[in-house]
C-alpha cells in the first residue's frame, strides 16, 4: 500500500491541565475524504490548527507527503500544499472578495517584496483569483466588500482563499456551521466537487453533510479518535452510537 | 468619491508651494520657518501612518529615529564633517538599523506587549542621549552649520531649505502611495486586516511587517536629520515618549490609513500648538477633546471628513 499523503502520530496538546488531543494518530490517503466528528470541545478545531500549522503540538509527529513536518509554521505548511477554512469565519473584511482571493494568489506567485507596481493591475493575481470566485460561485460578487457579503457567501469565499492556493490538503473546519438550507445545500455541492481532486480533512456536525461527502469517518470524543471507519461502519458501531451520534442519526 | 479627494490634494499641495511666496509678499519668514516645521513633522507622521495605519504596528517609540537621524546629523557636524552627502545617508541608514533591531526584538509581540516594548526602547535611546556628556547630554549642542551640499543646494537659504523639505515630502507621498497599493502594501495591509489568516494563505508576515518597520523607521529618520537642521540644535527630547505621542496624535487626528491624512494632522496639530500655546501653556486642553470626537466620530481621521473615505 502507498504511504498516507497526511500521516499523524501520537499527536498530544494540553491547555493547562485540559488535554484537548490525547495521542491522535491519523492516515488519510491521497485523493480521500476524511470526516472529523465529535461533540462540542472533544478537540477537533484544535486538531485542524496543529495539522495547518498554527498551533504547535506538545507531542507527536505529522507527516506529508513522505515529510515530517511537525516543526513547519503555517505559512511554509501552506507552501507544501495546506489549505485550512476557519470554524468561526476568517476574512480580509475591509477589502472586496476579490482581493481576498487574490492574496491567496499571491502568496503563491513569488515574493512580495515588490513596492511599485499596482497588485490590483497584476493579471497574473486577477485573472486566477477571478476563476477561483467563478468556481466557487461568487463571480458576481467579486467587488463586493468581503465584509458586506453574507453569510454563506463569506464561508464560500473562505472555500475560494483555500482553492486559490492550489493546495494537495484541504482541512475544512465546519464549512456549512450557521448556513441556511439553501446555503448549505450550495455548499455541499460545491465540496463534492473538490472531493477526488484534492485531499479533505473535513469537521463537522451535520451528519447529513459527513454522510453524503466522507470516505471514512473518524470520531473524536475528549481529545481522542474513538473509531474510524467506513459511514456504514460508523453509523452501526454501539460505541459511535453511544458516545456521540446517539438520537441525532436517524438511520 | 474620488473628486473631493483629489481637489483636498490639489489644493493641499498648492498652498504648500506658495507658501514661500506669500511669506515673502507679506514679509514674514515666521510663516515659512513653522511651515517647514510642519512639513518635517509631517514626513515623520506619513512615516508612522505606514506601520500604524496601514499595518497596524501600534508603534509607541516613533521619535527614536527622529533622535537617530538628528544625531547623525549633530555628531558629524561635531567632528567638523558637515556635508549632508554623509549626514543625510547616514542619518537614513542608522535609523534603518535601529529600527531592524528593534523591530525584529519587538514584533514577536503584540497588541500592548508591542506598545510597551517599542515605548521602552525609545526610552532607552532618549536616557543613552542625555547621559553622554561629550554629545551634549541633556542641553544637547548647537548645529554650528546646516548640512552642506557643494554649491548646488544651500540649506542656508530659508527658501532653498523649504523647497528641499517640501521635494521630500512629495517624494515620500509619492512613493508611500505606490508602494501600499503594490503588492508589498496589499500584504501589510492585509496583515494588519487579520494576520491569522495572511499566515494561513501562506505569508511568512514578519519579514513583511519588519520590512514595513524598517522602511517607516529609515523615513522618520530623514525627518529627524531636517528637524535638527531646522532648529539648527540637537536635543534628546527630540526622542522623548511626548514626541511619540505627538507624532501618533498627528496621525490619529489627521486619520490613520490614509497616508495623506497625517500630513494634515501634523498642520493642525502644530498650528493649534503654535496658536493656543501663546494663550495658555495647557494648549492640550483643546485638543485633547478633539482627539476624542475624532476617535468616536471619525474612523478616518480630519482627511477622511474632508476627502471622503477613498
Ligand atoms: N487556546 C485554548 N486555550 C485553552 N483551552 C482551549 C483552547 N482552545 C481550545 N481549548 C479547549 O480545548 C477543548 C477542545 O476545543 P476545540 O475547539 O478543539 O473543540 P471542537 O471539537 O472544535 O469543538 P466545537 O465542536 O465546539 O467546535 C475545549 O474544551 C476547549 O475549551
Ligand atoms: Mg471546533
Amino acid at each position: 500500500m502507498a504511504e498516507p499523503l497526511l500521516s499523524v502520530r501520537g499527536l498530544r496538546k494540553r491547555f493547562g491541565g485540559l488535554v484537548a488531543t490525547d495521542g491522535v494518530d491519523l492516515d488519510v490517503a491521497e485523493g480521500e475524504t476524511l470526516a472529523v466528528i465529535g461533540p462540542n470541545g472533544a478537540g477537533k478545531t484544535t486538531l485542524i490548527a496543529q495539522l495547518s500549522g498554527d498551533l504547535a503540538p506538545d507531542a507527536g509527529t505529522i507527516r506529508f507527503a513522505g515529510e515530517d513536518v511537525t516543526a513547519l509554521p503555517a505559512p511554509e505548511r501552506s507552501g507544501r500544499g495546506f489549505a485550512r477554512s476557519f470554524q468561526v469565519t476568517s476574512i480580509f473584511r475591509e477589502f472586496s472578495a476579490l482581493d481576498n482571493v487574490a492574496l491567496a494568489v499571491q502568496a503563491h506567485a513569488g515574493h512580495s517584496f515588490r513596492f511599485w507596481r499596482r497588485a490590483r493591475e497584476e493579471r497574473a493575481l486577477r485573472e486566477p483569483a477571478r476563476a477561483v470566485l467563478a468556481q466557487v460561485g461568487l463571480a458576481a460578487r467579486a467587488d463586493v466588500e468581503a465584509g458586506a457579503l453574507a453569510h454563506g457567501e463569506q464561508r464560500q469565499l473562505e472555500i475560494a482563499m483555500a482553492l486559490a492556493t492550489r493546495p494537495r490538503l484541504l482541512l475544512l473546519d465546519e464549512p456549512v456551521a450557521g448556513m441556511g438550507i439553501d446555503e448549505s445545500q450550495r455548499m455541499v455541492a460545491l465540496l463534492r466537487t473538490l472531493r477526488g481532486r484534492h485531499t479533505i480533512v473535513l469537521v463537522e456536525h451535520d451528519m447529513d453533510v459527513v454522510f453524503a461527502l466522507a470516505d471514512r469517518i473518524s470520531v473524536m470524543v475528549y481529545g481522542r479518535v474513538i473509531a474510524t471507519g467506513a459511514p456504514e461502519a460508523i453509523r452501526g458501531n454501539a460505541e459511535v452510537r453511544r458516545a456521540y451520534l446517539g438520537e441525532e442519526v436517524r438511520a | 468619491m474620488r473628486t473631493p479627494r483629489t481637489l483636498a490634494l490639489a489644493v493641499g499641495f498648492v498652498a504648500l508651494a506658495l507658501v514661500p511666496v506669500v511669506a515673502a509678499a507679506l514679509n514674514q519668514p515666521f510663516y515659512l520657518d513653522l511651515v517647514r516645521r510642519i512639513m518635517i513633522f509631517a514626513i515623520a507622521a506619513v512615516s508612522l501612518d505606514l506601520i500604524l495605519g496601514f499595518g497596524g504596528m501600534v508603534s509607541f517609540g516613533h521619535a527614536a529615529y527622529l533622535g537617530v537621524g538628528a544625531y547623525a546629523v549633530a555628531i558629524p557636524a561635531f567632528y567638523g564633517v558637515h556635508s549632508g552627502f554623509v549626514q543625510w545617508p547616514l542619518a537614513v541608514g542608522l535609523s534603518a538599523l535601529v529600527a531592524l533591531v528593534i523591530g525584529t526584538l519587538s514584533l514577536r509581540t503584540s497588541g500592548v506587549y508591542f506598545i510597551m516594548i517599542t515605548l521602552a526602547f525609545a526610552q532607552m535611546l532618549y536616557y543613552l542621549g542625555i547621559s553622554i556628556n561629550a554629545w551634549g547630554a541633556d542641553d544637547g549642542m548647537r548645529l554650528a552649520r546646516r548640512s552642506q551640499f557643494g554649491g548646488a543646494v544651500d540649506l542656508g537659504n530659508p527658501y532653498v531649505f523649504y523647497y528641499v523639505v517640501f521635494g521630500l515630502l512629495v517624494l515620500l507621498l509619492w512613493l508611500g502611495h505606490r508602494l501600499i497599493h503594490a503588492r508589498f502594501g496589499m500584504v501589510i495591509r492585509a496583515a494588519r486586516s487579520n494576520e491569522p489568516r495572511l499566515r494561513a494563505v501562506g505569508f511568512a508576515t514578519f519579514r513583511y511587517k519588519l520590512a514595513a518597520f524598517v522602511l517607516a523607521g529609515a523615513a522618520c529618520g530623514l525627518a529627524g536629520a531636517l528637524l535638527t537642521n531646522q532648529t539648527e540644535y540637537l536635543t534628546p527630547s527630540y526622542m522623548h515618549w511626548t514626541r511619540s505621542g505627538d507624532i501618533m496624535v498627528m496621525v490619529i487626528l489627521g486619520g490613520m490609513g490614509t497616508l495623506f491624512g497625517p500630513v494634515l494632522g501634523a498642520i493642525v496639530f502644530l498650528l493649534l500648538e503654535d496658536v493656543l500655546a501663546a494663550w495658555t501653556v495647557h494648549w492640550q486642553v483643546v485638543l485633547g477633546p478633539l482627539l476624542v470626537l475624532i476617535v468616536l466620530y471619525a474612523r478616518r481621521g480630519l482627511w477622511g471628513l474632508l476627502a471622503g473615505r477613498g
